[in-house]
C-alpha cells in the first residue's frame, strides 16, 4: 500500500516554505508603496499564490493521482464564487436606474 | 510489510466496514477534504459581507486597516507558514516511520500555533485599549480624528462594521487554530504511543490537511485586512 | 436453509443486542436511523400542534383563542421545528441512513461513529430548541429577519439560533458520510449508471448539505453576535444592510427546500418503477435531474426578496434563473408519467403517496412558477398564496414522499407488514386533509389574506374555515399510520425478504437486515431497475 504514496523530499517542502517566507516579506512590503488599484489585485495574487503552493505541495494535491480531491476544491471555490458574485451583483446594480 | 498473512488481511486499524486499508484511507482523505470544502463556504458568508462592506465604506475600512498593527499581523503570517512547513515534515517523518522525529515535528508546529495565537492576542489586546472592541464601549473617535487630517468624513457606525468584521474573522481563525490546537495535541499523544506506522497514519494526514487549510485562510485574511489599504491616502 | 431448525428467529440488527445502551451508543447505521425516526416523529408531532393551535385561532376572523404575541411565537416554532428538527433530517436521516449503505451493498455508512455523533447533535439542538419553546420561545418568524431580530424582540433569538446552528453540524455531517459514502464504497459492480435513483437524489441532496448550510451556519453566527454585541453588520442605525442577512440566510435556505423535495423525488422514482412493474423511463434523465436541481437551486434565492429593496436588475436576473429549475423538475414529472405508461400498476399504498406526490408536487411547482413572475410576485408577497404554494412542495412532497417511503421500506426497516387497508384508508385521508387545508388557502392569498395574522376580515371566514377542517383531517391522516405501524410490529404479517418484488440491493437482504446487512459482498451485473426480469409476487399483483 506505502507504494502509493509520495514522499516528497524534505528539500522541496523547505524550497516551498522559503518561497511562501519571500512572497509575505514581498506582499508586506507592496502594501506601502501607492499602486492605485492595483495594491488589492497584486496583494490578492501574491496571496492566490501562496494558497496555491501550499495546496499543491504541501497538501499533496499535486502528486495525487485522484481527480476527485481537484473536484472538491473546485465545486468549493465555484460555490463561493456564486456567493459573492450573485450578490454583489445586487449591491452593484442597485443604484442604476 | 508483515509477512503473517492473518496481518495482512487484518490489520488492527482497519474497521470493520471497510474493505482495506486503502479504502479506509481513501474514505478518510476525501471525507476530510468535503469538510474543509464546506468551511470555505463558512469563511465564505463573512468574505461575503467584507466585500460588500468595504465598497460601500471605503474610507472608514482603510483608516481601521491601519489601525492594526502591520508587523504583528506579517510575523503571525511567518508564524503560520512555519507551522505549516514543520507539518508537512511531520507526515513526511510519519510517512517513513520515524515516531520521534514526528513527534518533535508535531511539537514545534504547535509552539508555533500557540505562538500565533499569543500575537494575536496582544493585537486584540490592543484593541480593547484603543476601544475599537465592537460594543457598548466602542469608539473610534481616533480614527475621526485621523480622517480629519485628510479631510474625510468618518462615520463611527461605519467604523465598527470594519472592527466588526476584523474581529469576527480574526476570531473564528483563532478559534480553527484553538480546535487544530487540540486535535494535534491527541495526535501528539497517540504518534508518541507509536500508533502511527508508514502503513497507517491516515490521521496525522488528515490533521495536516487541516491545519494547512487555516493556514490558507489566514494568507488571504492577511491582505484584505492588514495590507490592501495601507498605502499613502490621496 | 433447508436444515436449519425455523423456530428461532433468524439474527438480525433488531434483536442483535439488547438495552438501552446498546441502541443509545450504537454506529449500526440502522439503529441510527431508527433513533432519527423516532426524535424526527417527536418533533413533528410538536410542531403539528402548533400548526393545529395557529387553525383553530384563524377558525373566526377575531384574535379570541390566542392573542397577536402568541400567535407570532406559534407561526415562529411551527416553522423552526418543522422546517429544520423534520423535514430536513427526515428523508435523508432515516430512509437514507437505512437504505444508503445497504443500496451501494456497503456494511456500513464511511463514518458511522461520525453518524451516531450527528444524532447527538440533533439531539443537543433539539433539547435546546425545546428548552427555547418551554421557557418564552421566539417571535420572529423562522426567517429571523434583521434588524427586528436583533434590535426590537425581547424574546429567546439566541437560544433558537444557536440550537439551529448546531442542527446544521447534525446535516453537515450526514451529507459529509453520504457522498464519501456513495464514492467509496460501493460494491463490485455497481457502476454510477446503475445505482438506484434513490441514491442519485440523496447524492445532490448531501451537496447542499456541504455547500449550503456553513453559509447558514455563519449567518446565524453573526445574527448571534449582533444581538449579543450590537455590532452593526445588519443594523441599518449603524450603517448596515439588513438585505445582507437575508441574501446570506437565503443562499442556504432557498436550497433547503431542495433538501426537503430531492429525497422525497428519490423515494418516488423507486416506488413508481416498483409498482409499474417496468424500468424506469430516461433513468439518466431522472438521476441527471437530480445534480441540476441542487446546482440550479443555488442561484434563485433572491426570488424570496423581490419586494425588499433588491436591485430591479437582479431581480430580473434572479426572476429569470428561477424558471431554469422548472425543467429538470418536469423532467422528473414526465419521466415518472412514463414510467407509469402501459406499465402493470398496483394501487399499494407506497404507490397512492407517490401518485399523490406527484399531483401535489405538480401544483406546488407550478404555482412556485407564479411566484418566480416579478409582477405575479408584487401582488401575493407575503400572502396566503405564497403559505398554500410551499406547503404543496413541503407537506404535499415532501411529507407525502417520506410516507411513502416509510410504508415502502416498513418490510425492511421492521420485518414486518403494515395492514394494507389501513395504509390504503390513511393515504387516502391525508390527501383530501391535505387539499382542503391548503387550496382554500391559495384563493385567500390571491384575494388578499396576508400571512402572520392572528385576525383576518369577516369576509375571509369561509374559506379559513375549510383550511381548519382540513387541518383535522389531516392530523388524523397522519395520526393514523403511526398507530398502525406500532400495531404490526407485534401483530403485522411477516413480510419476506422481499414483498413487494422490488429490484435494488436492500431488497437482496434479509427482513429485517443482519447488522452487517449482508452475508457477504454482494456483486451486481445487472441495471438498476430490472423489472422485465423480477415476477410480481402473488400478494401484490391479487391487491390491484
Amino acid at each position: 500500500m506505502a507504494q502509493h504514496e509520495h514522499i516528497l523530499s524534505a528539500k522541496l517542502y523547505v524550497i516551498i516554505w522559503a518561497a511562501l517566507m519571500c512572497l509575505t516579506v514581498i506582499t508586506a512590503g507592496v502594501a506601502f508603496i501607492d499602486l492605485g488599484p492595483f495594491n488589492t489585485v497584486v496583494a490578492l495574487v501574491i496571496a492566490t499564490f501562496k494558497a496555491l503552493l501550499v495546496v499543491l505541495i504541501f497538501m499533496h494535491v499535486k502528486y495525487s493521482s485522484e481527480r476527485l480531491t481537484k473536484t472538491v476544491v473546485l465545486a468549493a471555490l465555484f460555490w463561493l464564487m456564486l456567493l459573492l458574485g450573485l450578490s454583489l451583483m445586487d449591491y452593484g446594480t442597485r443604484h442604476f436606474t | 510489510m508483515s509477512d503473517s498473512p492473518i496481518a495482512l488481511e487484518h490489520p488492527t486499524e482497519l474497521q470493520h466496514h471497510f474493505a482495506d486499508m486503502e479504502q479506509q484511507k481513501d474514505a478518510s482523505t476525501f471525507g476530510m477534504w468535503l469538510f474543509l470544502g464546506t468551511e470555505i463556504m463558512f469563511f465564505g458568508g463573512m468574505f461575503a459581507a467584507y466585500l460588500i462592506y468595504r465598497r460601500w465604506y471605503y474610507n472608514e475600512f482603510a483608516l481601521g486597516s491601519r489601525s492594526i498593527d502591520i508587523w504583528l499581523g506579517t510575523i503571525n503570517t511567518i508564524v503560520l507558514i512555519c507551522s505549516s512547513l514543520t507539518v508537512a515534515l511531520g507526515v513526511r517523518a510519519a510517512q517513513m516511520g520515524k515516531r520521534k522525529l514526528l513527534v518533535i515535528l508535531l511539537l514545534i508546529t504547535m509552539a508555533f500555533g500557540v505562538a500565533f495565537l499569543a500575537i494575536k492576542g496582544v493585537e486584540w489586546y490592543q484593541k480593547y485599549e484603543e476601544h475599537h472592541v465592537p460594543g457598548s464601549s466602542f469608539n473610534a473617535s481616533d480614527i475621526v480624528s485621523v480622517g480629519q487630517k485628510y479631510g474625510i468624513h468618518i462615520d463611527q457606525g461605519h467604523s465598527q462594521i470594519y472592527f466588526s468584521l476584523y474581529f469576527a474573522l480574526t476570531g473564528l481563525h483563532a478559534l480553527h487554530m484553538l480546535v487544530g490546537l487540540g486535535i494535534f495535541t491527541v495526535l501528539t499523544y497517540l504518534a508518541w504511543k507509536g500508533k502511527y506506522t508508514p502503513e497507517y497514519h491516515t490521521p496525522i494526514e488528515i490533521g495536516g490537511l487541516y491545519w494547512h487549510f487555516v493556514d490558507i485562510v489566514w494568507i488571504y485574511l492577511f491582505p484584505l485586512l492588514y495590507l490592501i489599504d495601507r498605502k499613502p491616502f490621496h | 436453509m433447508a436444515t436449519a431448525v425455523v423456530t428461532t428467529e433468524r439474527e438480525n440488527y433488531l434483536n442483535s443486542d439488547y438495552g438501552v445502551r446498546s441502541w443509545l451508543l450504537t454506529t449500526d447505521h440502522k439503529r441510527i436511523a431508527l433513533l432519527y425516526l423516532l426524535s424526527i416523529t417527536f418533533f413533528f408531532f410538536i410542531g403539528g400542534f402548533f400548526a393545529l393551535l395557529m387553525r383553530l385561532e384563524l377558525l373566526t376572523p377575531a384574535g379570541d383563542l390566542v392573542q397577536a404575541d402568541t400567535y407570532n411565537k406559534l407561526f415562529t416554532m411551527h416553522g423552526q421545528i418543522m422546517v429544520f428538527f423534520f423535514l430536513i433530517p427526515s428523508i435523508p436521516a432515516v430512509l437514507g441512513n437505512f437504505l444508503v449503505p445497504m443500496m451501494i451493498g456497503a456494511k456500513d455508512l464511511a463514518f458511522p461513529r461520525i453518524n451516531l455523533l450527528s444524532w447527538y447533535l440533533y439531539i443537543f439542538g433539539g433539547c435546546m430548541m425545546l428548552h427555547c419553546i418551554v421557557t418564552g420561545g421566539v417571535d420572529t418568524g423562522w426567517t429571523f429577519y434583521t434588524p427586528f431580530s436583533t434590535a426590537f424582540t425581547n424574546t429567546k433569538v439566541i437560544e433558537a439560533g444557536l440550537s439551529i446552528f448546531i442542527v446544521g453540524f447534525s446535516s453537515i455531517l450526514t451529507g459529509l458520510n453520504f457522498v464519501v459514502s456513495i464514492h467509496r464504497m460501493r460494491a463490485p459492480g455497481l457502476t454510477w449508471s446503475r445505482l438506484p435513483l434513490f441514491l442519485w437524489s440523496t447524492y445532490a441532496t448531501s451537496i447542499i448539505f456541504l455547500l449550503g448550510t456553513p453559509v447558514l451556519a455563519i449567518t446565524l453566527l453573526l445574527l448571534i453576535f449582533e444581538r449579543a454585541f450590537h455590532l452593526g453588520i445588519f443594523d441599518p442605525t449603524r450603517g448596515g444592510d439588513p438585505l445582507l442577512f437575508q441574501h446570506l440566510f437565503w443562499f442556504y435556505s432557498h436550497p433547503a427546500v431542495y433538501i426537503m423535495i430531492l429525497p422525497a423525488m428519490g423515494v418516488v422514482s423507486e416506488i413508481i418503477p416498483c409498482f409499474s412493474r417496468k424500468r424506469v423511463f430516461g433513468y439518466s434523465f431522472v438521476a441527471m435531474s437530480s445534480i441540476a436541481i441542487a446546482v440550479f437551486g443555488f442561484l434563485v434565492w433572491a426570488h424570496h426578496m423581490f419586494v425588499a429593496g433588491i436591485s430591479l436588475y437582479s431581480a430580473l436576473f434572479f426572476s429569470i434563473l428561477s424558471y431554469l429549475v422548472a425543467v429538470p423538475s418536469a423532467v422528473k414529472v414526465f419521466n415518472w408519467t412514463a414510467t407509469m405508461y402501459k406499465g402493470s400498476i398496483s394501487f399499494s399504498t407506497p404507490m397512492l403517496y407517490a401518485l399523490g406526490f406527484i399531483g401535489l408536487f405538480t401544483i406546488g411547482g407550478l404555482t412556485g412558477l407564479f411566484l418566480a413572475a416579478l409582477g405575479f410576485d408584487v401582488h401575493v408577497t407575503d400572502t396566503y398564496f405564497v403559505i398554500a404554494h410551499f406547503h404543496y412542495i413541503m407537506v404535499g412532497g415532501a411529507v407525502m414522499g417520506f410516507l411513502g417511503g416509510l410504508h415502502f421500506w416498513w418490510p425492511k426497516i421492521s420485518g414486518r407488514m403494515y395492514p394494507e387497508a389501513w395504509g390504503r384508508l390513511a393515504a387516502a385521508i391525508v390527501f383530501i386533509g391535505f387539499n382542503l387545508t391548503f387550496f382554500p388557502q391559495f384563493i385567500l392569498g390571491y384575494m388578499g389574506m396576508p400571512r402572520r395574522y392572528w385576525q383576518y376580515p369577516p369576509e375571509f371566514q369561509v374559506l379559513n374555515v375549510f383550511s381548519t377542517a382540513g387541518s383535522t383531517i389531516l392530523a388524523v391522516g397522519y395520526l393514523l399510520p403511526m398507530v398502525y405501524m406500532l400495531w404490526s410490529l407485534r401483530y403485522g404479517k411477516i413480510a419476506g425478504d422481499n414483498p413487494w418484488g422490488a429490484a435494488g440491493l436492500e431488497w437482496k437482504t434479509a427482513s429485517p437486515p443482519p447488522t452487517f446487512n449482508f452475508d457477504e459482498t454482494p456483486e451486481v451485473t445487472w441495471e438498476a431497475y430490472n423489472y422485465d426480469e423480477i415476477p410480481m409476487p402473488e400478494e401484490v399483483s391479487l391487491e390491484r
